[in-house]
C-alpha cells in the first residue's frame, strides 16, 4: 500500500528476473556441421588441378587476366569456412543467442562454391566468376520481388500463396503492354498493375468474404494460369504483334560499373534490377522504422490492438495486399521484358513458390529474403553452369535444393522461424 | 470530462446486450459498473469506445452529443480504455505500443527518442517507471497493464475505462492499481471501472451503477452492504456458499510428489509441488491466474510432461502413462476452458458425450462406433444433467456456456472415477447453473471421489474447498483449512507463508479488507468486526472461519 | 473476436469469452472446414452457374468473329449478339458433347465414348479429392496431392515393370505399393508437422516441387528409361488395372476402386473410431488432446491415409489409363483435387460428384478445343471461379439474390450468450 510506486512490485521483480533464456537449440549448428561434412566430402572428391577463373569482362576498364585457382586448396579453404560458421553457430546456440541469417547464408554460399570448384577443377573451360555472380543476381531478381511481396502481405496478416500467380500476371501484362507500346519500359508500368489485380482478388475474397487465405491463394494461381494460357492461345495467337520480344536495355552505371568484380555484377544490370535495390532498401527501412511499417506490423501481429488505437485494420490489409501484389507483379516483368522474351504459358515455372520459400527462410524481413533469394539464385546458376561443363550430375537435384532447404527451415533446422501472429486470420470486429 | 450516456441500446441479432442504458460520469469521479459475467458491461464499454455502433441512444461528452465510428473517434473525444485482454503487441517495445496510431515523426520516420520520452514522462506523472525499450511480451502482466494506462493517458484521455482490470492481478498489485486510480481521479480524470468483484468496488468507487441482463437495475453508494450489491447484481438473494456436509476423507485418491514442470524457456512454472487429496474430500487450489495451476492440472492429466516428480492415482503411479491411460485409470477431467479444451463445438451432443471414451466398449467395438449406444447414452445424460437443448444432435457450439459445461460434466461424471480434477468449473456460467454444478461436484465427493478444484475465484474456492491450497509463482505456498479469510488467502497468493499471512492479515488489512471492515461496521445487523482485529492470530483458521461465516450470513 | 471458429463461444461480453483463440493451424482449418460444410446445394449450383457465365464472357470477348462484329456494332448490332451467342454456345455444346454424349458422332460407340472418358478422367480426381477432403476434415491442408500422385505413380510403375507375377497378385501389389509410396511421401509432412510444428501447407508445397523434379530425373535413369524421352518402360499387362469396357474405351477398374474407396472413406470418417478421432482433432485439436486423443499420431495417420489415397490416383494413371510412367503423370491432378474436395465439401459423395463434374469439364474441354478452337485452359478458369464462389457463399447470394439461411427468424436460440455467433457464422 505504498502511495508511490517507483519501485517495481516484488511479484513483478521476481517474474522479470526469473525469465531466463530458452534452452539451447542445437538444430541449426548441427545442420551447419552436416553441411561442413558435405563440403569436406566435396573437397576430397575435388580432382587435382586448377580452376581457371576469369573475373574481368571484355568491356572492363581494368583487365585482370584469367588466372588459375588451385582446386583442392580452395575447396578445403571453403570447408574450413563452413566449419567456422558451424562452430560460430554452436557458440551462439550455447550462449542461447540468436543465430543471424548471414551465418547460414555464408555457409550455404561456401558450400555451393565448393561444388563449383568440384565441377570445374582440372577442366580447360574458364569459369567466368563475374558472369556467374551477375547471373545469380539476375536469377534472384524475381525471387526477391516475390519474397518482398510475401513479406509485405504476411506482415500485415494476409498469407500470400498467390505470389506465383502475381508473377505470371505481371509477366503477361509486361509482355503485352510493352509490345503494344513498343517500349519495354511501359511494360514495367503494366506489370505491377496486373499484380495489383491479382492482389485485389486475394484481398476481396480473404478480407471482404473471409475466405481462407491459403485456398484463395491456391485457386488464384490456377485462375491466373488458366486466364493467361487462355488468352495466350486465343488473342495472342491471333495477334502475334501483341506478344513480341521487347527487352529492357542494360544500363551500366557510370564509374560504379567499372569497379572490378563488383561493378559488372551489381551495376551493369537493367532498370528492373536497380528498382529491386531501391525497393529492398526502402522496405527494410520503412517496415521497421516508419509509421506505415509500425502500423503494418501491428495489424499483422495483433489486429485488435491496432483497431483500438484507431487504425482501420481491414483498410490497412487491403492497401498492403495491393502493394504486395504490385511488388510481385513488377517482379513478373523479369520473365518477359527483363529477359527479352515473349510471354509463354506457365513461364514462371514455380518461381513464386521459391519466392515464398525465400521469404520464410529470410524470416519475413526484406534483407533476409534477399539473402535467401541469392542463395537460391546461385544454385540455379550453378545448374546452368553444370550443363555447360557437362557434369554428369542430374540437374534436378540442384533444382530441388531450395525446396529441401525450405523444408529444413520450417522444421526448425535453420534457426527459429516465426510468422506474424495474426497471419491468415480474418479480422472481424 | 463529464460523460453522459442516454438510452444506449445495442442488439446482436435477436439478443439485446444493452437495453436503454443511462449513465452519467462526473469529472474526476470513479464510477463503477457492476454486473455479472454476461450482463452487458463490456458491450457497453465497447459501444462507448466506438468498437460497436449502438442501435439507439446517444453519447454526450461535456454537453456535446458525439457519434463514434471507431476507437479513433472515441480517443479524439478524450476517452481511453484499458481492455481486459491487453491490446498490446507483444513483439513491440513499450514505446512502440504507446505511440502506435499517433506516432511522433522526425525526418519521415518514427521519432524513437520522443516516443521514449512520452512513455517516461507519462509513467512518472503516475508515480512509476517503465523502460520504454523493453519488449512488452517480456513484461509481467501487472506492468503490461501500466503500459496500457500510459498508452491511454498519452492520448490525452480525460475518461479512462478499466475493463475488469483486477482479473489478472494479485491483491497487492490490485492495491497499487487502486492507488493509480486515485491519483488519476485526483488530477481530474474520470474513471469508469468495470468489475463483477464487489469488494473492489466498495474500496475505490465514488458511485456504482449495477447492470443486469443489459439494463441498469440500480445505483448504489460504496457503503452499500456487499450482499445487497450482490442481490442487485444477480437479481435475487444468493447464498455465497454451498450446503454440504463436512468431508469424510478416506483412502488416498490423488498424490502429487515433488512435481516440477518447466515451460519452453526453461522457467519452472510448477516448482516442487507436493500434496495429497483423499477420497471423499475436495481440495481447492487458489491463486492468481498464471501461477502454475494450469500446468499443474495439465501435468496431472498428462498433456504436459513434468521434469521431476511423480503422480499417483489411487495409490498407483501413473507417471509413464498417456492421457488415454490416465482417463482409463479413473481420472475425470474438467478443463479450464471448455470451448477450447472441453468440447468440440462442431460435434453434436451425442458425439461430445463420448469424446474421451471412444476406442473401448461399450462406445465402440472392433474399431466401429456403436451408434445405438451413443444415442441412448446421450438421451440419458441430457435428461440426468438437465442440458437444455432442442435435440441431442445439436452442435454443442450452439449451446449456452452453462449447458456446454453441463455436457462436459455429464461426460466426465458418467463413468467410474476415483479422482476428479476440475479447473475453473464454473467460469462464464450463469448463476443458476453454478449452483447445480457445485452440487454435482460435492455429490461426487460424497460418493467417494478425490476432488481437486482449481479456481481463481475466491468465492468458489471458499464455497467448495474442504482444504485450500494456494499457489504462487509455481510453488505451493501452503495448504490451509477451508473457510480461511480472504485476506489470508490474498497474502498467500503473493507467496507469503500461511502463518505470516495470518499474522499480517490480522495486523494490517488490505484496502479491500478495510472496505470489508467498513461495510461490516456500518452494516445494521453485522457482527462486530472488531473481534477480528482484536484476535490473537495463532490459529488463523479459527479467526477466518468467523469472518467467513459473518459474510455468509449477510 | 477474430475468427470465432466455435459458434457460441465468444458471447456479446468479451469479458466472459475464453482467452483469444490461438492462431495456429488447426484453428484456421477448423473454421474453414466449417464454412465449407455449411453451405448448401443451391449455392453449389449458383456457383457453377456464375462460373459458366464468366467463362462465356471470356469466350465471347476473345472470339475473333465477335471482335469483327463489334467493329460495326452500331450499323448492325444484331450481328454482335449473334456472334456472341454463337461463340459461347458452340463452345459449351462442344464441351457437353465431349463430356457426356456426342449426338453428332458416326456410331453409337463414339457417341457414348465421351461419358466413359469423363469417368476415366474423373477416377484420379475422385481419389485425390478424397485425399484432400479427408485431410481437411482432420484439420490438415493437403496441398501436396501433386507430389503424392507422383510418388504413387513412380512406385506403381516400378513394381509394374520390374516384377513378373501372376495377374491379380501383380496388380494388387502394384496398387498397394502406390498407396504406400503416397503415404510415405505425405507422411514426411505429417511427421514434420507432428514433431516440429512445420506447417503442412509449406511442407507439402515444397514436397510437390521436389517430387516434380524427382520424376523428371527418374524417367531418365537406366532403371526406368524407355526409348522415348520422358516416358518409362511400360508396365506388364499383369500389373494393369483391367479395362471395364473393350477398346476403344479407356475406362478401367480404377473407377470402381475409386467408388469403393469413397464408400470406405465414408465409413471410416462417420462410423469408425479412427474417423471419430480424426474429425475430433480436425474440429478442435485441443479438446481432442484433452480427451486423450494423440493429436500428433492423428496428424501423421491423417496425412498417411490422405497420401495413400493420392498415391492410388497415381496408380490409376500409371496402371490404368497410361500403362507407363510419364514425367507429367500427375498433370494437374493434385491441384484439381483441392478444388474437387472443396466443391464436394470434403464429403465422399460430394467428392465423387465434384470429381465427375471436373472430369466432365476436362474431357469436354478437349473436344471443345479441337472442335471450336476454344483452349482447354478455359476449364481451369471455370474450375477456379467455381471454387472461389463456393468459398464465398455471401457473394453468390448477393449476386443471385438467394435467401440467407443464417438469418431465418425461426431459428431457435438459447436465451443469451451466443447472439454474435450468428454474425460470426454469417460472415465466416
Amino acid at each position: 500500500m505504498t502511495a508511490t510506486l517507483d519501485a517495481p512490485t516484488p511479484a513483478a521483480a521476481t517474474a522479470a528476473a526469473a525469465l531466463p533464456a530458452p534452452p539451447p537449440a542445437y538444430r541449426t549448428p548441427i545442420v551447419l556441421a552436416v553441411l561442413a561434412v558435405v563440403t569436406a566430402v566435396m573437397a576430397l572428391a575435388t580432382p587435382a588441378g586448377a580452376t581457371n577463373v576469369r573475373i574481368s569482362t571484355n568491356t572492363d576498364l581494368f583487365q585482370i587476366p584469367v588466372f588459375a585457382v588451385p582446386g583442392r586448396a580452395t575447396a578445403w579453404l571453403l570447408t574450413v569456412l563452413v566449419l567456422a560458421a558451424a562452430a560460430y553457430a554452436f557458440v551462439l546456440a550455447r550462449g542461447r543467442r540468436r543465430i543471424p541469417v548471414w551465418v547460414i547464408v555464408v555457409a550455404g554460399v561456401c558450400a555451393l562454391l565448393a561444388l563449383l570448384v568440384l565441377i570445374s577443377a582440372g577442366k580447360t573451360q574458364v569459369v567466368p566468376v563475374t558472369g556467374l555472380l551477375a547471373g545469380t543476381l539476375f536469377l534472384a531478381t524475381p525471387l526477391v520481388f516475390g519474397a518482398l511481396s510475401g513479406v509485405v502481405c504476411e506482415r500485415v496478416g494476409i498469407v500470400n500463396i498467390a505470389i506465383e500467380g502475381q508473377l505470371l500476371a505481371g509477366a503477361f501484362a509486361a509482355a503485352v503492354v510493352a509490345s503494344m507500346a513498343g517500349s519495354a519500359y511501359v511494360g514495367l508500368i503494366a506489370a505491377p498493375l496486373a499484380g495489383v489485380a491479382v492482389g485485389a482478388l486475394l484481398a476481396f475474397f480473404s478480407i471482404r468474404y473471409q475466405v481462407n487465405q491459403i485456398i484463395v491463394g491456391v485457386v488464384l494461381n490456377v485462375l491466373v494460369v488458366g486466364l493467361t494460357s487462355f488468352l495466350f492461345s486465343t488473342v495472342l495467337r491471333e495477334n502475334p504483334q501483341l506478344n513480341s520480344r521487347t527487352a529492357l536495355p542494360t544500363l551500366p552505371i557510370p564509374l560504379l560499373s567499372e569497379i572490378p568484380l563488383v561493378g559488372p555484377v551489381l551495376f551493369r544490370q537493367n532498370l528492373l534490377v536497380y528498382l529491386m535495390y531501391a525497393i529492398v532498401i526502402a522496405l527494410q527501412i520503412l517496415i521497421f522504422r516508419s509509421r506505415w511499417g509500425l502500423r503494418l506490423r501491428a495489424v499483422g501481429e495483433h489486429p485488435k490492438a491496432a483497431d483500438t488505437v484507431g487504425i482501420d485494420v481491414n483498410r490497412t490489409r487491403w492497401r498492403n495486399t495491393l502493394l504486395g501484389g504490385a511488388v510481385a507483379g513488377l517482379g513478373g516483368a523479369f520473365f518477359t521484358v527483363a529477359s527479352g522474351l515473349a510471354f509463354g504459358k506457365e513461364m514462371t515455372a514455380g518461381r513464386g513458390f521459391i519466392a515464398l520459400a525465400a521469404m520464410i527462410l529470410g524470416r519475413w524481413s526484406p534483407t533476409g529474403a534477399v539473402a535467401a533469394a541469392v542463395v537460391f539464385g546461385l544454385s540455379d546458376q550453378l545448374r546452368i553452369l553444370m550443363a555447360t561443363l557437362a557434369v554428369p550430375v542430374p540437374s534436378q537435384f540442384l533444382l530441388m535444393l531450395p525446396y529441401v532447404v525450405t523444408i529444413l527451415a520450417v522444421a526448425g533446422f535453420a534457426g527459429k522461424v516465426r510468422a506474424p501472429a495474426a497471419e491468415g486470420i480474418p479480422y472481424v470486429k | 470530462m463529464r460523460l453522459e450516456l442516454r438510452g444506449i441500446t445495442k442488439r446482436f441479432g435477436a439478443f439485446t446486450a444493452n437495453d436503454a442504458i443511462d449513465l452519467v460520469v462526473e469529472p474526476g469521479q470513479i464510477h463503477a459498473i457492476l454486473g455479472e459475467n454476461g450482463a452487458g458491461k463490456s458491450t457497453l464499454m465497447n459501444v462507448l469506445y466506438g468498437l460497436y455502433t449502438p442501435e439507439e441512444g446517444e453519447i454526450v461528452v461535456d454537453g456535446v452529443p458525439r457519434t463514434f465510428a471507431g476507437p479513433g473517434d472515441a480517443m479524439a473525444a478524450g476517452i481511453g480504455m484499458v481492455h481486459q485482454h491487453f491490446m498490446l503487441v507483444p513483439v513491440f517495445t513499450v514505446a512502440e505500443n504507446v505511440v502506435l496510431g499517433q506516432e511522433p515523426m522526425a525526418r519521415g520516420l518514427i521519432d524513437a527518442g520522443s516516443a521514449a520520452t512520452v512513455v517516461r514522462e507519462t509513467a512518472e506523472s503516475l508515480g512509476f517507471h517503465i523502460d520504454p525499450n523493453a519488449l512488452v511480451g517480456d513484461l509481467p502482466v501487472g506492468v503490461q497493464q501500466r503500459v496500457e494506462i500510459v498508452k491511454a493517458l498519452s492520448r490525452k484521455a480525460e475518461l479512462l475505462i478499466l475493463d475488469e482490470p483486477t482479473a489478472v492481478l494479485t491483491p497487492q498489485e490490485t492495491d497499487e492499481l487502486i492507488e493509480i486510480m486515485r491519483t488519476l481521479a485526483a488530477s481530474g480524470t474520470s474513471i469508469l471501472f468495470i468489475t463483477h468483484k464487489l469488494r473492489e468496488i466498495r474500496a475505490v468507487a465514488d458511485t456504482i451503477t449495477i447492470i443486469r441482463h443489459g439494463r441498469v437495475v440500480g445505483t448504489a453508494e460504496p457503503t452499500t452492504p456487499e450482499t445487497e450489491l450482490a442481490s442487485l447484481m444477480v437479481g435475487r438473494s444468493v447464498s455465497l456458499g454451498v450446503d454440504r456436509a463436512p468431508a469424510q476423507p478416506g483412502e488416498p485418491g490423488l498424490a502429487v510428489r515433488g512435481l516440477v514442470v518447466r515451460d519452453a524457456h526453461g522457467v519452472p512454472v510448477v516448482d516442487d509441488v507436493s500434496f495429497d487429496v483423499a477420497r471423499g474430500e475436495i481440495v481447492a487450489v487458489a491463486g492468481v491466474q498464471g501461477n502454475g495451476q494450469t500446468e499443474l492440472v495439465e501435468a496431472i492429466l498428462g498433456v504436459t510432461t513434468p521434469e521431476h516428480g511423480s503422480i499417483e492415482l489411487a495409490g498407483r503411479p501413473i507417471d509413464g502413462l498417456g492421457v488415454r491411460d490416465r482417463l482409463d485409470a479413473g481420472l475425470a477431467f474438467i478443463p479450464e476452458d471448455r470451448s477450447t479444451d472441453g468440447v468440440v463445438g462442431e460435434f453434436s451432443i451425442v458425439e461430445n458425450l463420448v469424446l474421451d471414451r471412444v476406442g473401448a466398449a461399450p462406445v465402440s467395438r472392433g474399431g466401429a462406433l456403436d451408434v445405438a449406444y451413443l444415442r441412448r447414452n446421450a438421451a440419458e445424460r441430457v435428461a440426468e444433467f438437465d442440458v437444455r437443448t432442442t435435440s441431442i444432435d445439436r452442435e454443442v457450439g450452439t449451446l449456452s456456456g452453462g449447458n456446454q459445461q453441463k455436457v462436459v460434466l455429464a461426460r466426465e461424471l458418467s463413468r467410474d472415477l476415483s479422482v476428479l480434477v476440475a479447473s475453473q468449473p464454473t467460469r462464464g456460467v450463469d448463476v443458476g447453473s453454478i449452483e447445480f454444478l457445485h452440487r454435482r461436484i460435492v455429490a461426487e465427493r460424497d460418493k467417494g471421489a478425490a476432488v481437486l478444484i482449481v479456481s481463481t475465484e475466491l468465492d468458489e474456492v471458499l464455497a467448495l474447498g474442504d482444504r485450500i491450497a494456494v499457489m504462487c509463482g509455481g510453488r505451493l505456498v501452503g495448504i490451509v483449512p477451508g473457510g480461511v479469510s480472504r485476506d489470508v488467502l490474498g497474502l498467500m497468493m503473493t507467496g507469503m507463508p500461511p502463518e505470516e499471512a495470518a499474522r499480517q492479515a490480522a495486523e494490517h488489512h488490505t484496502l479491500l479488507g478495510e472496505a470489508d471492515l467498513a461495510a461490516e461496521l456500518q452494516a445494521p445487523d453485522g457482527e462486530p468486526a472488531v473481534v477480528q482485529d482484536g484476535a490473537v492470530v495463532q490459529d488463523a483458521a479459527v479467526v477466518q472461519d468467523a469472518s467467513h461465516e459473518s459474510e455468509e450470513q449477510r | 473476436m477474430t475468427t470465432a471458429p466455435e459458434p457460441g463461444g465468444p458471447g456479446p461480453e468479451p469479458s466472459t469469452a475464453p482467452a483469444p483463440v490461438e492462431p495456429e493451424g488447426p484453428t484456421r482449418s477448423e473454421s474453414f472446414v466449417h464454412q465449407v460444410l455449411s453451405s448448401s446445394w443451391l449455392l453449389t449450383l449458383g456457383a457453377i452457374l456464375l462460373a459458366v457465365i464468366l467463362g462465356a464472357i471470356l469466350v465471347i470477348v476473345t472470339d475473333p468473329d465477335v471482335q469483327a462484329a463489334a467493329v460495326y456494332f452500331f450499323a448492325r448490332p444484331g450481328d454482335l449478339f449473334a456472334a456472341a451467342w454463337d461463340a459461347a454456345s458452340s463452345a459449351y455444346v462442344a464441351l457437353f458433347q465431349g463430356a457426356v454424349y456426342d449426338w453428332t458422332a458416326s456410331d453409337p460407340a463414339r457417341a457414348i465414348r465421351p461419358l466413359t472418358e469423363t469417368l476415366t478422367i474423373a477416377t484420379p480426381l475422385i481419389l485425390a479429392g478424397l485425399s484432400v477432403g479427408l485431410a481437411f476434415r482432420s484439420g490438415l491442408f493437403n496441398i501436396g496431392g501433386q507430389g503424392q500422385v507422383i510418388l504413387g505413380g513412380i512406385v506403381a510403375a516400378w513394381l509394374g515393370f520390374q516384377f513378373q507375377l501372376p495377374a491379380v497378385l501383380h496388380v494388387l501389389l502394384a496398387v498397394l505399393g502406390a498407396a504406400l509410396g503416397g503415404a510415405l511421401w505425405a507422411g514426411i509432412a505429417g511427421v514434420l508437422k507432428a514433431r516440429t510444428g512445420a506447417h503442412e501447407v509449406i511442407v507439402t508445397i515444397m514436397l510437390n516441387n521436389i517430387a516434380g523434379y524427382l520424376v523428371l530425373w527418374i524417367v531418365t535413369t537406366t532403371l526406368f528409361a524407355s526409348g522415348t524421352p520422358g516416358v518409362s518402360k511400360a508396365v506388364h499387362d499383369t500389373a494393369r488395372l483391367p479395362a471395364l469396357l473393350p477398346a476403344p474405351f479407356r475406362l478401367h477398374w480404377g473407377f470402381v476402386l475409386a467408388i469403393v474407396l469413397a464408400v470406405g472413406v465414408w465409413w471410416l470418417m462417420e462410423r469408425s473410431t479412427l474417423g471419430f478421432r480424426l474429425r475430433a482433432v480436425g474440429a478442435n485439436a485441443r479438446a481432442a488432446r484433452t480427451a486423450g486423443i494423440s493429436v500428433a499420431r492423428m496428424t501423421i495417420v491423417a496425412m498417411a491415409i490422405a497420401g495413400a489415397l493420392a498415391g492410388l490416383a497415381g496408380a490409376s494413371q500409371v496402371l490404368g489409363t497410361e500403362g507407363m510412367l510419364t514425367a507429367s503423370v500427375a498433370g494437374s491432378i493434385g491441384f484439381d483435387a483441392i478444388t474437387v474436395a472443396l466443391l464436394g465439401r470434403s464429403r465422399p459423395l460430394g467428392t465423387v460428384l465434384a470429381g465427375l463434374l471436373f472430369g466432365a469439364l476436362s474431357a469436354g474441354g478437349r473436344l471443345m478445343q479441337t472442335r471450336t478452337g476454344t483452349p482447354l485452359d478455359l476449364v481451369l478458369v471455370l474450375q477456379s471461379f467455381i471454387v472461389l464462389f463456393i468459398a464465398a457463399p455471401p457473394l453468390v447470394r448477393t449476386i443471385l439474390r438467394l435467401p440467407d439461411p443464417e438469418k431465418k427468424p425461426s431459428r431457435k436460440r438459447p436465451a443469451r450468450g451466443d447472439a454474435p455467433a450468428e454474425q460470426a457464422g454469417a460472415v465466416a
